[in-house]
């Protein structure tokens, strides 16, 4: 018989031993330091091979570039490994939970990601004759009619490519109403809870921004925005508010503050940010919105913080949708028609504009009819009931440790502390968040809602288990006690074990660095290779 | 010289008909590392309550706000390059802007410095 020599050793060696080497590389096995493109590159590879065009004249004239760019150049594996290698360093939704409140930062189901990729939604292209994109026109003009249906209203402009955008064309629109009624009204009202992008826009569009502040329970005063109609009679063009509110709380007045707003002459723009804990048990129409944007991004799970595009459409009632904007898709007889000029309209139609060159994030529109068509009514209606039960099971989780500053109740799809429970410990809200990467977890939104000291929002949304709650809870519980036990390095150093260790933001803003700058002469210079 | 304070965390040094504004120490701590701040013109004339000038810090960005009816006769120009001063000498050096006060009646709204202390120990 012939045997084996080369036994291996198969037993586990020193493995217990506490000894961590000082790596020649400085990679810490798969933690591995990636360098810049610019570092890594030279100017004498390509990843692609393109056979030399054959006589041509070129059409440049004295603006043809006489010498290289200085690009990097590098070979497809080594691109692949870069970006491969960085995607290693990244949180993502994918890789855990990742409860930044406000944000939804919900699982992104595959089954949007292979319907996106079907050739005739992904492979077009939006100047195409409309004969050859009827699916896709028709795929847009169901989402939009989904999207009507779940908000109670009549029109839709599809074209907004974020929430802010989308903020900004339903003021547009507001806006035009006014004009076309023989009005100019100079004021927006905006409650202290809102988001930043609120009073950005009615400022960007040259309103006056006055301010609504909070009650007690966080949530608007009814009383201050009669009072400011009051106060500003005859001047107030719209109110924009957030429901439920960045407090995680609903505005539990808003129907009689649409009606105030109303009899004001002004419209009602409703931040739909928050759109994904009433999805299928509140219609915005209903409650008095005239417009309001949707962020398929957020509530119809279309990927996004650095995945993938936002996308905004915008809901309008009655009163504003002959201002909706061009392009528009029209239902008529003969099918569906995408009106992209003023030349095409009919009676009625009055658009205020344009909002951007072509009809939109079309490949969000697919993933965000893929998510609503998979999960059906009773689908997105238990969504949104579990993106709140999840919530309040954390809220139930934390409630006796972390403070809650608007007294102990019900939360909708988002739970917000205060830092009262860090009071006298030396730990402040940046760094109980940093703590959080240590274990693993993105950090909640931090310092905001203005509205409280030290704010930390979480939004867990409907994607976690209760097993995934529990133990966030858990590492949640275990960081306030070690901080209220005075372990105050664990919280003031931290990360310590990211890839890097806390950034000088204050330095970041003041001196900030924005272009690249090459370090040292590492790579050939165009100049040099001449 | 008097210093009034206002419930924005504002101090307000009043000499003669000029009114020096800045922000109070506990507003800075509050604020954080600030990085940027703009200005008004001189010659605007501002109402109580409107924007007299922005600040930033790397946390957010807060309007300071005019404490009273007044012309802007003059501006700290040496904080757009410097916004670290805020930080550094947010009562002293650090000041906003100098009105030229329209109604001394309109500081009675104001606390003096032991009501502005009691205030922010109420925060």
């Amino acid at each position: 018989m012939s045997m084996n020599t080369q036994g291996r050793p198969t037993a586990a060696g020193d493995a217990g031993s506490a000894f961590r080497p000082k790596t020649f590389t400085g990679n810490r096995a798969l933690d591995m330091e990636e360098p810049l493109l610019f570092e890594i590159g030279r100017l004498d590879v390509t990843g692609v091979d393109l056979d030399e065009p054959e006589a041509f004249e070129a059409e440049l004239g004295a603006h043809a570039r006489k010498s290289g760019i200085g690009l990097p150049g590098l070979s497809e594996p080594e691109t692949m490994r870069h970006y491969v290698r960085l995607s290693r360093n990244n949180y993502a939704i994918d890789a855990g939970l990742y409860p930044l409140g406000s944000c939804t930062m919900k699982h992104n189901p595959r089954l949007n990601e292979k319907m996106a990729r079907v050739p005739g939604f992904g492979d077009i292209h939006p100047l195409q004759p409309l004969s050859t994109v009827k699916g896709a026109v028709e795929l847009i003009s169901e989402l939009g009619d989904w999207l009507m249906e779940l908000t109670g209203t009549s029109a839709v402009a599809m074209s907004p490519k974020a929430g802010a955008h989308g903020e900004q064309c339903g003021m547009m629109a507001i806006k035009a109403a006014h004009i076309a009624a023989g009005r100019d009204p100079k004021i927006v009202l905006v409650p202290e809870s809102a988001h930043g992008t609120n009073p950005a826009t009615a400022a960007l569009l040259g309103f006056k921004v006055v301010t609504i502040d909070a009650k007690e329970d966080g949530t608007v005063d009814l009383t201050s925005v009669k009072k400011a109609i009051a106060d500003n009679a005859g001047n107030i063009a719209a109110i924009m508010l957030t429901n439920p509110n960045t407090c995680g709380l609903f505005e539990r007045d808003i129907m009689e503050i649409a009606a105030a707003i109303h009899e004001a002459n002004a419209y009602f723009y409703c931040d739909g940010a928050n759109f994904n804990a009433i999805v299928g048990k509140a219609r915005p129409g209903d409650l008095g919105i005239d417009a309001m944007h949707i962020n398929l991004h957020k509530t119809f799970s279309t990927p996004h913080g650095g995945g993938g595009p936002g996308s905004g459409p915008v809901v309008l009632s009655d009163r504003l949708a002959p201002f909706a904007p061009l392009p528009f898709v029209r239902k008529s007889a003969s099918g569906l028609e995408m009106v992209e000029t003023e030349a095409g309209l009919k009676d009625g139609e009055k658009p205020f504009g344009r909002m951007t060159a072509f009809h939109g994030q079309m490949g969000m529109f697919v993933r965000a009819l893929a998510y609503m068509l998979s999960h059906g009514s009773d689908g997105l209606r238990q969504a949104s009931e579990d993106a709140v039960l999840n919530a309040n099971y954390v809220r139930v989780g934390l409630q006796d440790l972390m403070t809650l500053p608007f007294g102990v109740r019900p939360c909708m799809h988002e739970v917000l502390f205060d830092d009262s429970f860090l009071k006298d410990t030396g730990v402040t809200t940046l760094d109980f968040a940093k703590a959080m990467i240590d274990e693993g977890y993105h950090p909640m939104t931090m310092y905001f809602p203005l509205v409280v000291h030290g704010a930390m929002l979480i939004e867990p949304t409907e994607s976690e288990s209760r097993a995934a709650l529990d133990l966030f809870v858990a590492t949640l519980r275990d960081l306030v006690m070690s901080a209220k036990r005075g372990e105050t390095e664990r919280f003031t150093g931290a990360p310590y074990l990211a890839p890097r260790r806390r950034l000088d933001e204050t330095r970041a803003a003041r001196a900030p660095i924005l272009t690249y700058q090459d370090p040292v002469p590492a790579m050939v210079t165009p100049a040099a290779a001449e | 010289m008097t210093t009034y304070y206002s419930k924005d965390h504002e101090w307000i040094a009043v000499d003669g008909d000029t009114a020096t504004v800045g922000i109070t120490d506990y507003a800075q701590s509050q604020l954080g590392d600030v990085v940027y701040v703009e200005l008004p013109d001189t010659g605007k004339a501002l109402k109580k309550g409107d924007e007299a000038a922005v600040v930033e810090s790397v946390k957010a960005a807060s309007e300071v706000y005019a404490p009273i009816d007044g012309e802007v006769v003059a501006t700290n120009a040496a904080l757009v390059d410097s916004p670290a001063n805020v930080n550094e000498d947010p009562e002293g050096g650090a000041w906003f802007v100098k009105l030229k006060i329209a109604d001394k009646g309109q500081l009675a709204d104001l606390m003096d410095e032991a009501s502005y202390k009691a205030y922010v120990e109420t925060l």
